[in-house]
């Protein structure tokens, strides 16, 4: 539902039902709400038979790749003798992403559900869920959850009876970016410094602690139980078109808009109609010039391509963006896309791990160059400069961060030309209240 | 929602482009006492029983010395290293990495204001503002001349829809507007 | 890598074999191509960070990192293709753009990777018009200074520290373009082999202080050389100028050193150019030495010696051929050679097994034993009254003045052969000068028995002669028929007579060396007592 607004009648909500009932955090009420049921089922499961059922449902990782979930969990061959392990992402630190700490926050143990059986689908006998440091209650709720878990015999030596043993370890991130990536991630649980690895070998195959390892994002998790509980037909059901994205979808809406916060719906949901009934449109007064639909990290659209947009992995690609983490970030023609994207590039050019050359290098002087014509002092070759800049930094690097920082650069300079030459021009950003004076006579 | 942002950009800032400075010799602790004894070394040892490496408890024991000391000393990560089998510089090449572990003692209230885009489109950079207003900061990552207030920008802290938010050292606050800024410091003076 | 599987693949238009498991980067060094890189060495695990190596591999839509990939079945590579070119230049724009390009100070100018691909494939100018990142100097420690603002952050450093030395005193701190190559304050580069981290950054961003602002490295000459500092024999290359040793280097090689040098081998290399050299042959005159010709020194040499059994202390970083040439003078005269070994506290490098400075301090020992001659710590006992004293290059440093002067009234004769001259040596009847090891060409034999040339770096002083020359006249004086002067004889020769070298040439030695045959039994001296 639209936490913190009111469910909106055209969400779906599987995933956000409870957001905003504290009832559901703790271990009674979520047994009250049909909680551990999935759980219970699937250990009496064959593992081969949980991995079928999500490869059937059609579930993609939530975590902004979109990869087959079933066939992801399909890689991880059963008795090779390796200990396996499950990493739970919950770094969620996309700009404009906020939906895992929702879920974290409201639902605490449908995140232990949804590892315990991935983790048992997978044959591993310990989850880790690395959740960021700066998510304070997500790491209370979820640290309470666990232990109420252990206390009750649904986590530990002999889960729920089953005589399997399940473990789950909430594990604290310390402020990193990049440790959502997921080889960063297991490199920070190691205890070393968040850089992403090169790949390969994959996480299937040297993973965690150098054994094969699942990560999947909360999302992803949490959409299991319910597969489990209604099955891969019900779930695949839940498409309004595209049979390769099935399910529901939770999305974060913010920036300039009316109605901040999560809808969940069904995947094919025409993008118009979300922002304007669900979200509420812009701001009073104001028109949307720009969304960034999946994060920061996808490619900035106008609000005229937003609008013939639907949503879902192939619809957001079609018009020239992707689907990311479900970021979605409004932006109104109030704002300067110039200072905004030389925000955005200040955002990677501080998170880039400093591995890559073009990737610590290239994020801190596309800031600088962005932050210069921000403040009036660009010049007419910096736009090619920055073009070339951003070509250098792709597709170049071990992860795709520094692909990152290029797209708004690109996308923005594709797409709102006019407003970096204004800068360049003017030598100074147009939309000082200055210059908004200067229209105003 | 707030007023519009994209007025003239916050004064003076600490660029997140700056390095930290390096300690000054009154921040060297060097009547440094070890952590790790008793309850806490009770707790690093239950925690070491979660992973299969000594390493990988490296960012556990770290929350735990800032915990207790409020940041995170050279002594400090010495003696992390000790307890965990690494050397210093490791340690030292983990804690710089990561931007939550204080290198620097900070004031009693740390306040981290997210100002990346979905924020700054909403005013973040207001909050910011009045944040130093209020607390007598002088700068972005000065700490106020009573020791109570640092105030730091951050990156996106995950809850871009509760813009703007905050957080003073381990509380949380969603959707901080600038004109609630004074109550909010009011309350902690 | 499965053994015995070979991968074809074409790299710049040419087709090679290389094992399975192979990378991009070292299958193109067999066919002959070179793909720029900076993080990668193959002493070191692999980075992948630098994305300098990136090539063009056909229906791939990526570039791929050369040091990172390994080679597929039939794969067509192009290092020097547009895209990859492009990525390059890309690269050393981005490495340069907060670069000082002080290179006019930079002790690494000349020899700098950054320069060197730079200058090939760089940019001509930089559109960077933004401050640059200012970082400080900062003293590692050890022999090393780390100037940051030259760092490309390779993590070549931090890996051998990390991975070789197994003594990770370095790391990468901060992130983002504030990253730096850090330490932890009271932990230095003190480790015994950490000097190497120099040799290892391509670039200017850690030199040696032994080596500051001492030389522009293309006024070097460069001589391939084996360390004489102990008995891992590990290869080098002397570095000097204007007849001066200034540096000296790890040489790879594979089967003994790899890539690497001890700090302590690294910097004993002064001795080399000792200023108090002696240049003429002398013999006594009366109560003094007196400078005499080549001619007149080695007949009174050979006078003194001659109808006499003679003992022998030899120095063991003597080459196998000076050490031959004296056995042969033992073997006409009868009598015994032996050696002493000085020792110093053994230093392993972790992670390359095998390689260890070692306690020998000596670079010949293994090859004085083969010879004949025999070790013992009390190098004059054993010298019977009317023997002939015979002292090579041995300044029999910490022996006592008094066993000295014992020794001396029992010789019935001392001859002395050397670069210097040790005060008890002015009793000598005869004192002949030779060449240090910089100043001639030779062979060692290190602890495992590897036979390992090394060549002239500089000239010897005055007349001072190569001390394999100097003793093939002397045998020749002696009445010896058959004597070589010039080292490749001399080494055939010895090759000859005695078994385990058998069948070795210089030629096949080679720079790399061979190994000694275990089977064959070392001739005693024949004359040994
Ligand atoms: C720079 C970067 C940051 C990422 N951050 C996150 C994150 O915060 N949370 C997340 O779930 N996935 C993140 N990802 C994606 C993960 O690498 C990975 O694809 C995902 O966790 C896999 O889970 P899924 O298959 O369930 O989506 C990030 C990827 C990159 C390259
Ligand atoms: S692309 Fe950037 S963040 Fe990713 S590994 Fe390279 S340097 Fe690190
Ligand atoms: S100091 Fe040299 S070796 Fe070390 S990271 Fe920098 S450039 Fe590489
Ligand atoms: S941008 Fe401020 S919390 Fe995400
Ligand atoms: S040499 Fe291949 S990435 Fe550095």
């Amino acid at each position: 539902m639209g936490f913190p607004q009111k469910s909106h009648p055209r969400e779906t909500t599987v995933l956000s039902k409870h957001f905003g009932d504290p009832d559901a955090r703790t271990l009674a009420g979520w047994r009250n709400r049909g909680g551990y049921r999935a759980l219970e089922q699937t250990l009496a499961m064959e593992p081969a038979a949980i991995v079928q059922m999500v490869k059937e449902s059609g579930l993609r990782g939530r975590g902004g790749a979109g990869f087959p979930t079933g066939v992801k969990w399909s890689f991880m061959k059963p008795g090779d003798g390796k200990p396996h392990y499950l990493c739970c992402n919950a770094d969620e630190s996309e700009p404009g992403t906020f939906k895992d700490r929702e879920i974290m926050r409201w639902t605490p143990h449908a995140l232990v559900e949804g590892c315990a059986i991935g983790a048992y689908a997978i044959g591993a006998e310990t989850a880790y869920v690395y959740i960021r440091g700066e998510f304070t209650e997500p790491l209370e709720r979820m640290t309470e959850a666990v232990r109420e878990a252990y206390a009750e015999g649904i986590l530990g030596r002999n889960a729920l009876g089953s005589g399997k043993r399940i473990d789950v370890y909430v594990h604290k991130g310390a402020g990193a970016y990049i440790c959502g990536e997921e080889t960063a991630l297991m490199n920070s649980l190691e205890g070393r410094r968040g850089n992403p690895r090169i790949k390969p070998p994959f996480p299937a195959t040297a993973g965690v602690f150098g054994q094969p390892t699942t990560i999947n994002n909360v999302e992803t998790l949490v959409a299991v139980p319910h597969i489990i509980n209604n099955g891969a037909e019900w779930y695949k059901a839940m498409c309004l078109g595209n049979a390769k994205s099935t399910g529901t979808k939770l999305y974060s809406v913010c920036g300039n808009v009316r109605r901040p916060g999560n809808y969940e719906v069904v995947m094919g949901f025409p993008f118009k109609e979300f922002l304007y009934d669900l979200c509420g449109g812009p701001p009073a007064g104001r028109r949307f010039k720009a969304i960034i639909p999946g994060g920061s990290s996808v490619p900035i659209q106008t609000i005229a391509e937003a609008e013939a947009t639907v949503m879902d992995y192939e619809g957001f690609v079609a018009c020239g963006t992707m689907l990311g983490s479900g970021g979605v970030i409004c932006i109104d023609d109030a704002q300067c896309m110039v200072k905004q994207i030389a925000r955005l590039a200040r955002f990677y050019a501080h998170e880039s791990c400093a591995q890559c050359t073009q990737c610590r290098e290239g994020t801190a002087w596309t800031t600088k160059i962005m932050e210069r014509i921000e403040a009036g002092q660009g010049t007419a070759g910096d736009l090619d400069t920055l073009l070339d800049i951003a070509d250098n930094m792709t597709a170049k690097t071990i992860c795709v961060l520094s692909d990152s920082c290029a797209v708004p650069v690109v996308s923005g300079i594709q797409k709102f030309r006019d407003e970096f030459e204004a800068h360049i021009v003017q030598h100074r950003c147009p939309f000082r209240p200055a210059t908004a004076a200067a229209v105003a006579a | 929602m707030s007023a519009p942002a994209g007025g003239p950009s916050a004064g003076p800032r600490l660029t997140a482009l700056d390095r930290a400075p390096r300690a000054d010799a009154h921040e060297r602790d060097e009547n440094y006492q070890p952590v790790f004894v008793n309850a806490r070394r009770k707790e690093l040892d239950e925690l070491l029983t979660r992973y299969p490496t000594k390493m990988a408890a490296l960012l556990p024991a770290l929350w735990i010395v800032q915990e207790e000391r409020g940041w995170v000393s050279e002594p400090a990560m010495a003696e992390v290293a000790a307890v965990l089998g690494l050397t210093p510089a490791y340690v030292k090449g983990v804690v710089t990495f990561y931007t939550m572990y204080h290198q620097h003692p900070v004031g009693k209230y740390f306040v981290q204001v997210c100002t990346t885009s979905p924020c700054n489109v909403c005013g973040a950079e207001d909050v910011v503002r009045a944040f130093l207003k209020q607390t007598g900061a002088s700068d972005l990552g000065a700490t106020s001349p009573d020791g109570r207030f640092t105030v730091i920008e951050v990156e996106c802290l995950g809850a871009c829809g509760f813009a703007t938010p905050v957080m003073i050292n381990n509380e949380f606050l969603e959707s901080v507007s600038a004109d609630r800024v004074p109550s909010i410091v009011g309350a902690l003076k | 890598m499965t053994e015995g599987k070979m991968i074809s693949v074409t790299i710049e238009g040419r087709a090679v074999q290389v094992p399975e498991g192979t990378s991009m980067l070292e299958a193109a060094k067999v066919a002959g191509v070179l793909i720029p890189h900076y993080c990668y060495h193959p002493g070191l695990p692999v980075a992948g960070v630098c994305r300098m190596c990136l090539v063009e591999v056909e229906k791939s839509a990526k570039l791929a990192p050369a040091c990172a990939t390994s080679v597929a079945e039939g794969q067509v590579i192009h290092v020097h293709s547009d895209p990859a070119r492009v990525a390059r230049q890309g690269v050393l724009e981005m490495l340069l753009i907060n670069h000082p390009l002080d290179c006019p100070i930079c002790d690494q100018s000349g020899e700098c990777e950054l320069q060197d691909y730079t200058f090939a494939e760089g940019r001509k100018d930089s559109r960077y018009r933004e401050a640059k990142r200012f970082n400080p100097v900062e003293d590692f420690g050890g022999d090393v200074v780390y100037v940051p603002n030259r760092c490309i952050l390779c993590t070549r450093c931090v890996r051998f520290m990390e991975d070789v030395a197994h003594d990770p005193v370095l790391n990468v701190s901060e992130r983002g373009d504030r990253a730096v190559i850090g330490k932890f304050e009271g932990q230095d580069l003190t480790h015994p082999w950490a000097g190497n981290v120099v040799e290892l950054c391509p670039v200017g961003a850690l030199l040696s202080k032994d080596f500051l602002n001492k030389a522009r490295s293309w006024d070097l000459d460069r001589s391939a050389s084996i360390c004489p500092n102990c008995t891992q024999g590990c290869n080098t290359a002397l570095e000097s100028r204007d007849n001066v040793v200034v540096r000296m280097r790890p040489r790879p090689n594979e089967d003994v050193n790899k890539y690497f040098l001890c700090d302590e081998g690294r910097l004993n290399y002064r001795w080399l150019n000792r200023r108090d050299r002696v240049e003429f042959p002398h013999i006594r005159r009366g109560d003094a030495l007196a400078p005499a010709g080549w001619d007149e020194a080695v007949e009174a040499a050979a006078a003194a010696l001659r109808g006499r059994r003679v003992h022998v202390v030899a120095s063991p970083s003597l080459s196998n051929e000076v050490l031959f040439q004296l056995a042969q003078v033992i073997a006409r005269l009868g009598g015994t050679g032996v050696f002493r070994v000085r020792q110093g506290p053994e230093a392993p490098l972790d992670g390359v097994p095998g390689l260890s400075l070692r306690a020998d301090r000596a670079a010949n020992v293994r090859g004085a034993e083969l010879l004949g001659f025999r070790r013992t710590e009390t190098p004059l006992a054993g010298l019977a009254n009317g023997d002939a004293l015979l002292v090579a290059d041995e300044e029999l440093a910490g022996a006592d003045a008094a066993s000295l002067a014992a020794a001396a009234a029992t010789a019935a004769a001392v001859v002395v052969i050397g670069t210097t001259l040790p005060s008890w040596a002015m009793r000598a009847a005869v004192m002949l000068p030779i060449a240090n090891m910089a100043e001639e060409e030779g062979t060692f034999t290190n602890v495992e028995g590897r036979v390992q040339r090394y060549l002239q770096a500089k000239a010897a002083p005055g007349l001072a002669r190569p001390g394999y020359a100097a003793m093939g006249d002397l045998l020749t004086a002696l009445g010896d028929q058959t004597v070589n002067v010039v080292p490749s004889d001399v080494f055939r020769a010895l090759a000859a007579a005695h078994a385990p070298f058998g069948g070795m040439t210089y030629e096949g030695l080679g720079l790399r060396g061979a190994t000694v045959s275990a089977q064959a039994q070392p001739a005693a001296l024949a004359a040994a007592t």
